[in-house]
């Protein structure tokens, strides 16, 4: 079946069975590596996208489920406003230590600040205890996500 | 400039893309990252100045380093290039970064002997090579700057990549000093700064590599996409040692955008058009096993022969005083048993090696923390000699001892044989954990004797399990012991007169073992700690003020203690169903005291509130990545305490996924603050010394809260409920 999905503002069509899901179509199809795979099972969030504006996981969601829903994926969340700040943010706090889980943790928290600008602690527990860490930058992640939160990145 | 370098550009031109990018943080701050994968080598010429095997300048200046270790996300591509500007006096935004290729004569590791990372041992391993390798390269610099001037040497410096003629102001870039620097032979002995001397060693460095990791540039091995290249993912015989009987694939090949079905003898894989069709392919095969001899194993079995192992003497590790005499002298005796579980590594980016095989030669893609062994091994698999086998090294996305290892490059090797063109295989992460190398199985038989005071006059322990070392570095294992298996069992903080160790080495049938964010360590620190605890308790004394009495010789040890204990605030009341505990330890070269607070609810379930990590690690080269690592190993030990445990039925491992091998999430995670203790000895390893020492911190919280001693690993909810 040949299927037409809007990823990061660009229509691309992909010709794959129906149940294929979207993280090998936009890993191994059309060559977008950022989003990475952990599971399979969505247990641990490194597969994190958003379609539209909800965080989902790539790796269960379904190139045929996805319809005119638009697909945001780590290489394009710079360009809103939200994730642009939680990447700034990430980098004032040098959070990625291997790296490998780290943009499927922007993604999550992305859709979580354009979803509650100031979250409290048990906001982003809710929003970000899908993601694993395996190298346990939990502590870093949370401190990041409140400096994105707030006005301003601290200078340096 | 040697034929090593030309062999050497081969395998390390990663991507054509390779640049430092400036990233602008608020406020007009520039920061310069590297966007990783690093380096593409360029071939050198007489052009460049190499003064050694990890630097290179090049005419128009451009400072490479060469890096012999490989980042995990344990900042090392940030601390080692510090080592070297140190000493070369150059900024950190001078200078450009390349993974080094497979040379073990050039890039050993000098406490292993082999090219690898890992033992947390870069930084200690590289302390002085690599200041000496700048400072080499600067004196070179500085005379032949001196030359083209006619001045002498003394009254020229070196700072921020140019040599200065002091009385008179004039400067040289290193650029226009490469060539005439190469002709200059180097000096036979170099001076090295002192530590108060240091500019750069000490201030925390922005890391280089973690630009690409937010914007998902970073490119890991899982990454590869070499033209043409196929995807594809196994299922290997769930007994270990079993062979495929038979595979019916005809419902698989149905499957739109499968392309092959691979056999091996004990494996079989499923190549595709993508990842998504060679796993719709693998469910689709109906396969057979011919499990084996390891077809009824389980761990009750393993633990049970290492209990009986304990049983019998061993090999000596340590042996000081009398610890029998004492023992039968001694007023109390105290006695426990513990065990330690099979542990999985579960790094994020699942195994996986891209490989293409030509026939005469073959292409790895891969991120390993051990480049040498995996050209070696995957040589052998293509029955090739290792010169036709070249390996591009990647970021690692976890690491923790897995990627020593060079299984999962033979696996791909074997099935690249049989595929057309390049092909990467990615295990699933079921296949991640059921076919792991596992942090060994531990029994340990533990005595101790008290004065009346309730001091410990006697300490005998006896512990078996599998040595890592003896398999994966045999040169390192002599008359039975090896220094990894009884780091943290043996030389003790304490002043313990009376002191006898014995390892006995058993391997376990049917379940492969290798190192896990330490091996020795992760086990004898749990083991010492708790016990240490047991007798403060059995002598009815404050755990802190029980281990300060032993430490009178020991003032590094005793300074860690003593600030972890102030500043978790020990002894200071806390609510009913909570309890501190605390571990110390002297491991990797660092000394290191953690406190952790624990709260046991009524269904006995265990939560980290609150660690506090106090740490003597000598000169501390980039602060904020020894406090980034020990954050990270607590949290991968507080995991292990609470839910790591790799166990066999009917010879296959029970868990799968991240649902039955859990991970600490967020919501789980404690707060942890971490206080270093300034000194002037040579830097000490941290990245796994904060997951040795948690583990019984929390353990030994438990016992303050609820008076159970946990003598297994890890806690079991059943037995706290109240
Ligand atoms: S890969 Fe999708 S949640 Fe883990
Ligand atoms: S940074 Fe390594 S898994 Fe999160």
């Amino acid at each position: 079946m040949s299927f037409t999905i809007d990823v990061n503002g660009i229509p691309r069509s992909v010709d794959v069975d129906g149940d294929t899901p979207l993280l090998w179509v936009l890993r191994d199809v059309l060559g977008m590596t950022g989003t990475k795979f952990g599971c399979g099972m969505a247990l641990c969030g490194a597969c994190t996208v958003h379609l539209d504006s909800a965080a989902v996981r790539s790796c269960i969601t379904t190139v045929d489920s996805i319809g005119e829903g638009k697909v945001t994926t780590i290489e394009a969340i710079g360009g809103t406003s939200a994730g642009a700040k939680v990447q700034r943010a990430w980098l004032e706090h040098e959070v990625p230590q291997c790296g490998y889980c780290q943009s499927g943790q922007i993604m999550s928290a992305s859709a979580l600040l354009a979803d509650k600008p100031h979250p409290t602690d048990a906001d982003i527990d809710d929003a970000m205890s899908g993601n694993i860490c395996r190298c346990g930058t939990y502590v870093r992640i949370r401190e990041a996500i409140k400096l994105a939160a707030g006005s301003q990145v601290k200078e340096r | 400039m040697t034929s090593d370098r030309k062999a050497s550009d081969a395998t390390v031109a990663l991507s054509r893309r390779s640049f430092l990018v400036k990233t602008a943080l608020a406020g007009g701050g520039l920061v310069l990252g590297l966007s990783l994968p690093i380096g593409e080598s360029r071939s050198s010429s007489a052009e460049t100045f190499e003064p050694n095997a990890f630097i290179r300048i090049g005419r128009d200046g451009q400072v490479v380093l060469t890096m012999p270790y490989v980042e995990m996300g344990q900042g090392t591509y940030t601390s080692i290039p510090m080592l070297i500007a140190e000493e070369l006096e150059v900024g950190l935004e001078q200078v450009r970064l390349e993974h080094a290729p497979p040379n073990e004569k050039l890039y050993a590791n000098p406490l292993l002997g082999v090219q690898a990372t890992g033992n947390s041992n870069a930084i200690r391993g590289a302390w002085k090579p690599l200041r000496e390798a700048g400072a080499t390269a600067r004196i070179m610099l500085i005379e032949a700057a001196s030359r083209r001037w006619g001045v002498g040497a003394g009254h020229c410096r070196a700072e921020a990549g140019e040599v200065v003629h002091t009385p008179s102001g004039r400067r040289l870039n290193y650029g226009e000093l490469a060539v005439e620097a190469a002709m200059i032979p180097p000096p036979a002995k170099v001076v090295l700064k002192n530590a108060d001397e240091f500019k750069l060693i000490g201030t925390p460095a922005r890391r280089l590599d973690v630009s690409g990791k937010v914007n998902g540039s970073a490119l890991y091995g899982i990454d590869a996409r070499p033209p043409g290249l196929k995807f594809a993912t196994l299922a290997q015989s769930p007994v270990f040692g079993g062979r495929l009987k038979k595979v019916d694939d005809s419902a698989a090949m149905a499957i739109k955008g499968v392309r092959q079905i691979v056999r091996l003898d004990d494996a079989v894989a499923v190549v595709a058009d993508h990842m998504g069709a060679a796993k719709k392919g693998l469910a689709a095969l109906r396969i057979e096993w011919e499990d084996g001899r390891h077809a009824g194993l389980s761990t009750r079995d393993i633990a049970r022969e290492l209990e009986d192992a304990t049983l019998k003497a061993g090999p000596v590790a340590q042996d000081i005083g009398d610890a029998a005499k004492a023992l039968a002298g001694a007023a109390t005796r105290v006695q426990a048993s513990y065990h330690l579980p099979f542990l999985a590594h579960a790094t994020m980016e699942p195994m996986n090696c891209t490989v293409h095989f030509r026939g005469h030669e073959c292409e790895i893609w891969v991120g390993t923390q051990a480049i040498a062994r995996v050209q070696a091994m995957a040589a052998k698999a293509a029955g090739l000699p290792p010169d036709k086998v070249t390996v591009h090294n990647h970021l690692i996305g976890g690491g923790f001892g897995r990627r020593l290892e060079a299984d999962g490059a033979v696996r791909a090797v074997e099935i690249a044989r049989q595929v057309d063109g390049p092909v990467k295989v990615v295990w699933t992460r079921e296949e991640d954990i059921q076919h792991d190398m596992y942090r060994p199985y531990w029994v340990d038989r533990i005595e101790a004797g008290l004065d009346e005071s309730g001091r410990p006059v006697a300490w005998s322990n006896r512990f078996a399990g599998s040595s890592v070392i003896a398999r994966w570095l045999p040169p390192a294992f002599r008359n039975g012991l090896d220094p990894d298996t009884t780091e943290g069992a043996i030389d003790l903080v304490y002043s313990l007169p009376n002191f006898h160790v014995e390892y006995v080495r058993v391997e376990p049938p049917g379940i492969p073992t290798a190192f896990w964010r330490s091996v020795g360590p992760s086990h004898n620190v749990f083991v010492t700690e708790s016990f240490i605890d047991e007798l403060a308790a059995a002598a009815k004394q404050d755990a802190v003020a029980y281990r300060r009495a032993l430490l009178d010789h020991n003032p590094r040890a005793k300074a860690v203690l003593e600030l972890a204990a102030e500043k978790a605030g020990w002894g200071t009341p806390l609510p009913q169903g909570r309890g501190r505990g605390v571990a110390l330890q002297n491991v990797f070269g660092s000394h290191l005291a953690q406190v952790a607070e624990v709260e046991v609810a009524k269904d006995g379930s265990v939560r980290v509130h609150r660690v506090v990590c106090a740490m003597d690690c000598g000169i501390v080269v980039n602060p904020d990545t020894v406090q980034a690592q020990i954050q990270s190993g607590v949290m991968f030990g507080v995991t292990a305490a609470l839910y790591g445990e790799i166990t066999l039925k009917s010879g296959r491992v029970e868990q799968a996924n991240f649902d039955t091998y859990q991970m600490l999430r967020i919501d789980q995670a404690p707060s942890i603050e971490v206080y270093l203790v300034k000194s002037a000895e040579p830097p000490g390893g941290m990245g796994e010394a904060g997951t040795s020492g948690i583990v019984p911190a929390v353990a030994n919280a438990v016992f303050a809260a609820t008076g159970r001693r946990l003598r297994k690993m890890p806690i079991d909810p059943d037995t706290l409920k109240t």
